[in-house]
């Protein structure tokens, strides 16, 4: 009864991150990865919140140069753009894209305030996802849940 | 986030040996060399590729790729021993120092391997970008993040064509037995050899060369 209470907490709480439009279709591309490994989408997470530390810092650090180096920049949203879209982050692929349009017009004042709005996006993101997946596995493997 | 670290360490290289994830050595499995800079993409696409029952090989850019295949000049070739053969190419174009399509130029100027099809896989749709992949002798162009049907279709794809191929070599084999037969005789009978259609191979390349712009 517990179980299958927890099962719908966590079902629930995956429904609303799409809902919310934090993950989009390639999130649910991963978990139909899974099969004999009910952690892959967990690890690919953790994989990339471990690889985005770089990436960001690469981001920070050009934003501190003067004059601002768009097309250097440009290059390293890009590859944070592609890791977040390889797992789904919807919001967050989403900041990129808009980073990337001010890169290109040499917007520096837009390219700051919305790489704020990347890195919130991201660490909210973060946070949902450790929640979600400790729900996930208190509710015990073999959950299956229908999107 | 449980500390699963292993994940990603076992994608730095740290020596020569660690340099590319090493397949079993069992000659009919499909096997595929996957090129991309970006670790959660090569983790990703690896899955993608096992599951599809295909045996994987993941470097993270065009010179590890070129190394693996020997074609970089100094290292001997994994690749050219029948176990480790390479039956596809994915690579990302975007990539630091060579770009997927540098890498695909190599490969199509190696006699050895300009037969294997090279696929590209790019998470930006741009059409000059796409031609250029596509007249270059990419097999095929696919937007990422690439899924689970890609895979699928790629694959069963090039084998039918591999399939074809020797069915094609069968059926000339059989063509030149028959002609020899048929002339060593005093009079010639009437040719029995019409094929059914069904057998006639098309070209593989051929339908492959429309670019995918599906995306989401």
């Amino acid at each position: 009864m517990d179980r299958n209470h927890l099962q719908r907490q966590a079902a629930y709480m995956r429904k609303s991150l799409f809902d919310q439009g934090y993950l989009d279709d390639q999130f649910i591309q991963l978990e139909e990865l899974q099969d004999d490994d009910p952690n892959f989408v967990e690890e690919i997470v953790t994989s990339f919140y471990n690889d985005s530390v770089r990436l960001i810092n690469n981001i920070e650090q050009a934003l501190e140069s003067t004059p601002l180096d768009f097309y250097k920049l440009d290059n390293y949203m890009h590859n944070f753009k592609g890791s977040s879209s390889s797992i789904g982050a919807r919001k967050v692929k989403a900041g990129c894209t808009q980073f990337s349009e001010y890169c290109k017009a040499g917007n520096a004042e837009g390219c700051v305030r919305t790489f704020q709005q990347v890195k919130q996006e991201h660490a909210t993101l973060r946070r949902k996802l450790e929640a979600y997946f400790q729900l996930a596995r208190q509710a015990g493997a073999g959950m299956r849940v229908n999107y | 986030m449980t500390g699963s670290c292993e994940l990603s360490r076992r994608h730095l290289p740290t020596n020569v040996e660690d340099l590319f994830t090493r397949p079993s050595s069992d000659p009919q499995q499909f096997h595929v060399l996957a090129v991309d800079d970006s670790v959660i993409d090569r983790t990703v696409i690896e899955r993608l590729l096992k599951i599809s029952s295909c045996k994987v090989t993941t470097v993270e850019s065009g010179t590890r790729a070129l190394q693996f295949l020997g074609l970089d000049g100094k290292t001997s070739s994994s690749a050219v021993f029948d176990d480790l053969k390479v039956n596809l190419i994915m690579t990302d174009y975007s990539m630091p120092g060579m770009t997927g399509y540098e890498l695909l130029k190599k490969i199509k100027e190696s006699s050895t391997f300009r037969e294997i099809p090279v696929v590209i896989m790019s998470s930006e749709n741009i059409l000059p970008r796409i031609d250029r992949c596509l007249e270059e002798g990419a097999e095929e162009f696919i937007v990422k993040p690439v899924k689970l049907s890609d895979v699928t279709r790629l694959k069963d794809f090039i084998i039918k064509g591999r399939k074809e191929e020797s069915n094609e070599r069968m059926i000339k084999k059989r063509r030149i037995q028959h002609n020899c037969s048929c002339s060593s005789l005093a009079k010639k009978p009437p040719l029995a050899c019409d094929l059914p259609s069904s057998i006639v191979p098309s070209s593989p390349a051929s339908s492959s060369k429309r670019p995918r712009f599906c995306e989401k």
